[in-house]
């Protein structure tokens, strides 16, 4: 089951590092990382497999927020179906 | 692999622009829970639901963890209660309305719509015992909406339901002056209501629906004024319409995916998504905001039904497209006191009741959320139901009243409901008396539907 994780906030050192620290503390595989730039902002996306998390979705949803907390950065993970509504017919 | 800017889109609109699910409405028939003895049957309503809907709540919360999407409400819509009391002897319809609010805090939705009578062409037995219990149901329970529809383009208007409205309307708000009026926020008075409506106060379950099924209704004036920000101030309306065809189209995918979800994990149908664009007291979740973007001075202006029609054509355009059944009241909604840009065009004088009747005609729904003075008479809330429900009627269209009659309190003041019912000024309303022609009652004939010329 893929989710994509959205990081949006100003570039800082350790961004990966805190996210992909939290996916391997709870079995999440990632797939596929991308960064941007858009406008001023910092944007990072990454694909990851939740199929084998060691802990519930939101379970994972919440850490990852409160590592975004924690460096001032908003982190978020969503099911990829929502965008694949959302933006293809 | 998506575009990276359409996810970024997608975060933006629910981070920014407060794009969310309104509701997710299930609606439970209640046909089955009709008996003769009244206590029976508020039993069996209240088994009911709590059986049916006891797993709504924690599911459509799942959901809305899951795919990262705030879903404001869950409500329950059930079958008009009236049809219930046809059968039951020497009932207190009120204790109807007691066991539905008992039901919805067990299973914990904010809302349950349904205390409702379809007389739009006559008074069936239950009726009238319904309608005059209204006041005391809303004034002893808390999560209980209420709506009568009182006519329809093939019935006509039925005046003598009509009459009765005006008092209903001002005694509702009367017991529940201590809570600023708040009854009469959660009544509606419909011409053509819809059977699948899942926006509260006006929703209920129709007869012509399945046992139980789940309807969607999603939100995002936000999202679509951000996308209309965007655009260069010289676009043409061409290209106006156009954008709000494009974001319409994302929003209710959202909405379609969520209802899919939870039909699918409740074991429940899939209705219906209705298309409109609600708004709600927050900042910049305004339609009359998306409207000024359009290059309105302020809400109220003259232009601003045009743009109301094209906002609300556009909505349905792009909305059609993205799900597979739509229905509802589907259009944009225009309820004053939950729309912070009415509420400050409202304030500086740009919008009076006058220019919302006009705006009304081309919009979904009707008079909505407003505020009038406390002294207004019953029978000028009666001529202003009959006015509204004549636009619907000749119009093909839905039309609603839900006014609050703020009682104590006169043009200027302030009543502030709280939550996403908001806040709004009373409003100023024409009081020369329609006395004499509400008062004949009988039935206004259904219009011709041909010779449209």
């Amino acid at each position: 089951m893929n989710a994509v994780i959205t990081v949006i906030g100003a570039d800082k050192v350790g961004i990966l590092a805190k996210v992909s620290g939290v996916c391997a503390e709870y079995n999440v595989n990632i797939e596929e990382v991308t960064q941007n730039i858009l406008g001023e902002v910092f944007a990072m996306i990454m694909i990851v497999d939740v199929a084998n998390s060691t802990v519930p979705f939101t379970a994972l949803s919440e850490k990852l927020a409160a590592a975004g907390r924690e460096i001032g950065t908003d982190i978020r993970i969503t099911r990829q179906e929502l965008f694949d509504a959302m933006h293809r017919i | 692999m998506i575009d990276t800017g359409d996810i970024i889109e997608t975060i933006r609109m629910i981070t920014d622009e407060n794009l969310d699910v309104r509701t997710v409405t299930m609606g439970v028939s209640l046909l089955d829970c009709a008996d003769e003895d009244p206590k029976k049957a508020c039993e069996k309503i209240y088994q009911k639901i709590t059986t049916v809907a006891k797993d709504l709540v924690p599911i459509v919360e799942d959901i809305s963890a899951n795919y990262g999407v705030p879903i404001v409400n869950k409500r329950i819509s059930v079958t008009p209660i009236s049809m219930l009391l046809a059968c039951a002897k020497n009932p207190n319809p009120a204790d109807y309305a007691k066991a539905l609010d008992r039901a919805a805090h067990t299973v914990g939705v904010n809302f349950v719509g349904g205390y409702s009578a379809l007389v739009q062409k006559g008074f069936a037995k239950g009726d009238r015992e319904l309608i005059a219990s209204i006041p005391e149901a809303l004034s002893t329970t808390k999560l209980v909406c209420s709506s009568i529809n009182i006519g329809s383009t093939k019935s006509g208007l039925n005046m003598d339901a009509v009459k009765m409205m005006g008092p209903i309307i001002r005694r509702t708000a009367e017991l529940t002056k201590d809570d600023n009026c708040m009854g009469a926020a959660k009544l509606v008075v419909f011409c053509n209501a819809p059977e699948d409506n899942p926006f509260m106060a006006g929703a209920f379950h129709g007869p012509g629906e399945p046992d139980c099924v789940i309807n969607v209704g999603v939100s995002g004036p936000g999202a679509v004024r951000a996308a209309l920000a965007k655009l260069p101030k010289d676009a043409d309306l061409s290209k106006v319409a156009e954008t709000v065809k494009r974001t319409a189209f994302k929003i209710t995918r959202m909405g379609e995916l969520v209802g899919r979800l939870a039909a699918g994990r409740l074991g429940v149908p899939f209705g219906i998504v209705d298309l409109s664009l609600a708004p709600t007291p927050a900042v910049g979740d305004s339609v009359a905001n998306v409207l000024e973007e359009m290059g309105l001075e302020k809400c109220g202006c003259y232009g601003t039904t045009a743009a109301l029609a094209l906002l609300n054509d556009a909505v349905k355009k792009g909305g059609v497209m993205a799900s597979g059944h739509v229905g509802g009241l589907s259009g944009a909604f225009i309820p004053v006191s939950e729309d912070e840009g009415m509420i400050k065009s409202v304030r500086q004088g740009a919008l009076g009741l006058e220019k919302l009747e006009a705006m009304t005609a081309v919009c979904s729904v009707g008079i909505d959320m407003v505020v009038v003075p406390g002294d207004t008479p019953a029978e000028v809330l009666s001529g202003l139901i009959a006015d509204e429900a004549a636009i619907g009627m000749v119009n093909t269209k839905t039309t609603a009243v839900r006014v609050i009659p703020a009682i104590g309190k006169k043009a200027g003041d302030e009543l502030n409901f709280g939550g996403l019912l908001g806040y709004g000024p009373v409003m100023p309303i024409n009081t020369f008396s329609p006395k004499t022609f509400i008062d004949r009652g009988g039935r206004i004939p259904a219009p011709l539907q041909a010779l449209k010329n």
